[in-house]
Formats: structure tokens, C-alpha cells, sequence
């Protein structure tokens, strides 16, 4: 086995180039749990955690860059959880205050888990995902990085440099469901990002599929029912809608069973998550 | 750098060779079996327990989940070197006096988390304590003596004005 600690992006992708196949390590919280119990021995491993450009975050009118090595520590508070008030939710739930010294956007995406903390923000918040190799740059929806169960369309050689987000005028909120509070991987759970400049509601389901779901039958129904262009009120949200909401989005989850939940239960929990938070958007 | 080369990682300010090992190892491994410091435990070895909690560059991160051959370039301070030998540190102090420690297990790690607490924050909220240690499990005490541990720590420093 061999590891390279390339110091800038040029390197970084200078030493891809030339070990497509190698292991690229982000935060490590995933990786080493793999390789301390033997699942995974790399032979080749690229560390990424010099890389100061891929800390960088760029605020923007329109849109926020993050970098894809930037931990999710520096997302729980400041101007970054002030304008994506869903991802820091979804910050503050990954694992604890150690795993989110560590552990990084890019991480996430690279590994690709359903059950990923960040993933459904990025999905409710239509954000792009952007690849750098030797041949050139490309940026890609999330929704078309992320094809399946803990796999990506990132090609041999190519690393995640960074995520853009949109910004939004509207409710933000990420909620999830697990044993405790603490250091949990999620059950299952939900991103709601109401944005009034689009007039939309965006809702993203997390580990209740092979990858994240955006439930676009849910959301094409809601902005049928009401006018999303402005803010949201209980008037608008009324049981009869929270309820409805909440059944399109459990019956556009594709759950499974394994050990830590039962298929039922993940449907049904995402539902709730659902309703409680499209309540929330119109509080 | 391939598997039987050396390469030397900063620990406790100290510069040391890690030599003959295989370069999947983890920190931890490399803290307990390679460098002989045996304050970190090893536990769970996927980071859902704490009690190999280390700082790195000055961030309390779990030393299983860091492989060690990419922490060449960083600054590592584990349990042994938050106070010299023989002396120990005022958060060692009070889980001794308040009765923080059982078994012991959990306690190098708490150490470390209830030293990063406190730097970054002097005077936490009893909910900043319980956010900042949530990432360390102790199965013996309750925890309540180790808030306590925690509250005993704020309140000398307060009263000897310093920061460590």
C-alpha cells in the first residue's frame, strides 16, 4: 500500500491522473472504520487533507461554493448555517463533535450512503457537484452524482473539489430519526427547503432508498394547492395538506429492512418528518 | 511512500519515527502498539466511542479514525501530553476529586474532549458540556460526576483567572 499527501489541488489531480484507481481519503471516518475491521485494504491512497483549496468557501449573490474538504464543524454555526440553516441541522447530527472535526461534505458524496447526513440537503437544495481531472473540470447535479447505494458517477481520477448551493428565500429545515440523540447514523430522514424566489418546496428523503430521494410527486402537488411565491401560513398548510404531504412523500420512499429498522417503520417515519416539517416552513 | 518505509509523526512535541509498519494502520494503532503510548484506548474502532480521542492541529478528532501515515504533517497531543508525568492536569484533578473516573476506560478520552472544551470555551453551558462530551461514552458513572468534574474545572479557573 502506498499513500501520497499531495499539498495543492495541482498535485492532487497530478497524482490521480497517474493512480486512477487509488483510494481517495477525505476526513477518514468512513474509510478507516472499513479498513480497522478488515473489510478494506487500498493499495494505493491519496489523503486529501492538506488540500487548502478544498477548505475554501465562497459566498456569492446567487449561490455559495463549499469546499469539498471543508468539515462540517465549520457548518454548525456562523455565516454558513445563517444562510443553509438546514445543513447546519444536518451538520449538528452527524456522529459527534469528533466525526464533525473530520468528517466533510466530500466525504459524504464520495461514499455516497443513503444514510449520508448531508446528502439530502444537497439534494433539496438542487446543489452541483464539482469534479476536477486532469482533462478538465465538470459540474454535475447531485441528483446524477448520486446513482445508487454507496455509488457515484465520479470517474477514475477525477476528485470532488467542491459543492455550489443556491441560495434561498424561505424556510430551511433537516430532520432525522435514530436511537438517540447523539452519534446516531439516521433511520431515516428529511430536508424541506421552501424557496419563495422559485416558488417552490423542495423535500429530500435520506436512508429510505438505494440513494436520496427527491420526492418530486409530493412537490409538484403542493405547489398545485397553494401559492408558494409567498410566505407560508397555517392557513395554507392545513391538516388536510400536512397529511396529504405527508402520505405522497411516504409512498415516493423506497425503504428496506435491515438492522437498523424495518421498511414500515422508515415509510411511516419519513412521512411524519414530512408533514412536521412543511408544518414548520408555515409557523 | 510505500509500506516499509519510516515516516515520523509530531506527538506530544516530540518528533517521532514510526518504522515496519503497514501503512493502513490508524492512529491509534500506531499511538498504543508503535510509539508505546498507551493512554488512548481503543474500543470500538469506528468512532462511536471517544475513548481514543486525541487532538490534531488542535481539534479533538477519534485517533481510530485518522489513518496515520496522512498525519505526517500534523501536530498530535494525546492524553500523555496534557501535563508533564507524575503531575496531573486541574481536569485530572477535579475527576479525581469529584469522583468522575470507575473504571477508568472512558476517562484518557474525556480528558482530551473536557481540555479541547474548555479552551475553545471557558464558561460552557451545561448543554455546550453535554454537546462537547456527546462523543464519549462512559457505561459506569452516569456522567453526572463528570459534569460535575467539568463545573469543579470552570469554576478554579474562573477563581485563579487562567485560561488553562
Amino acid at each position: 500500500m502506498t499513500i501520497h499527501r499531495p499539498q495543492t489541488l495541482a498535485e492532487a489531480v497530478a497524482v490521480a491522473a497517474e493512480h486512477p484507481g487509488a483510494h481517495l481519503l477525505a476526513g477518514g471516518t468512513d474509510t478507516m472504520v472499513e479498513i480497522n475491521f478488515s473489510k478494506f485494504k487500498p493499495e494505493e491512497v491519496i489523503a486529501l487533507r492538506q488540500i487548502a483549496e478544498l477548505h475554501s468557501v465562497t459566498i456569492g449573490v446567487d449561490a455559495v461554493r463549499i469546499g469539498s474538504g471543508l468539515p462540517y464543524k465549520a457548518m454548525e454555526s456562523g455565516e454558513l448555517a445563517r444562510l443553509f440553516p438546514a445543513l447546519a441541522q444536518a451538520a449538528r447530527t452527524v456522529g459527534s463533535p469528533q466525526i464533525r472535526a473530520t468528517g466533510t461534505l466530500g466525504g459524504n458524496l464520495g461514499t455516497c450512503s443513503p444514510a449520508g447526513d448531508g446528502l439530502p440537503v444537497l439534494a433539496a437544495l438542487d446543489a452541483m457537484v464539482h469534479l476536477v481531472a486532469r482533462d478538465g473540470e465538470r459540474s454535475v447535479p447531485v441528483s446524477e452524482f448520486m446513482v445508487g447505494v454507496k455509488k457515484n458517477a465520479r470517474q477514475p481520477g477525477e476528485i470532488i473539489t467542491a459543492v455550489t448551493l443556491p441560495r434561498t428565500q424561505g424556510f430551511q429545515g433537516y430532520s432525522k430519526v435514530g436511537v438517540r440523540n447523539a452519534m446516531v447514523i439516521s433511520v431515516a430522514s428529511a430536508c424541506l427547503v421552501h424557496d419563495r424566489g422559485t416558488a417552490s418546496v423542495r423535500l429530500a428523503l435520506g436512508a429510505v432508498g438505494p440513494t436520496i430521494i427527491r420526492c418530486r410527486d409530493a412537490e409538484a402537488w403542493l405547489a398545485g394547492q397553494m401559492n408558494l411565491s409567498g410566505e407560508l401560513t397555517n392557513r395554507d398548510v392545513t391538516d388536510d395538506i400536512a397529511t396529504e404531504f405527508s402520505r405522497r412523500a411516504s409512498s415516493e420512499a423506497k425503504p428496506i429492512s435491515d438492522h437498523r429498522s424495518t421498511a414500515d417503520y422508515r415509510r411511516h417515519a419519513v412521512g411524519v418528518l414530512a408533514s412536521r416539517l412543511l408544518r414548520r416552513a408555515a409557523s | 511512500m510505500t509500506t516499509n518505509e519510516t515516516y515520523s509523526l509530531t506527538v506530544n512535541d516530540e518528533r517521532r519515527g514510526v518504522r515496519d509498519s503497514w501503512i493502513g494502520e490508524s492512529l491509534l494503532y500506531v499511538l498504543r502498539e508503535r510509539l508505546g503510548l498507551m493512554g488512548s484506548k481503543g474500543a470500538c474502532e469506528q468512532g462511536e466511542c471517544g475513548s481514543c480521542t486525541v487532538l490534531m492541529d488542535g481539534e479533538a478528532v477519534c485517533a481510530c479514525l485518522v489513518l496515520s501515515a496522512s498525519a505526517v504533517d500534523c501536530d498530535i497531543r494525546t492524553i500523555e501530553g496534557v501535563s508533564p508525568l507524575g503531575i496531573p492536569s486541574d481536569v485530572q484533578q477535579a475527576f479525581v476529586e469529584e469522583g468522575a473516573v470507575q473504571c477508568g476506560f472512558c476517562t484518557p478520552g474525556l480528558v482530551v474532549a473536557v481540555h479541547h472544551l474548555l479552551e475553545h470555551s471557558p464558561d460552557p453551558s451545561p448543554l455546550a458540556v453535554k454537546e462537547a462530551l456527546s462523543g464519549n461514552i462512559c457505561r459506569c458513572t452516569g456522567y453526572g460526576r463528570i459534569f460535575a468534574a467539568v463545573e469543579k474545572v470552570v469554576e478554579i479557573r474562573k477563581a485563579n483567572g487562567v485560561s488553562r
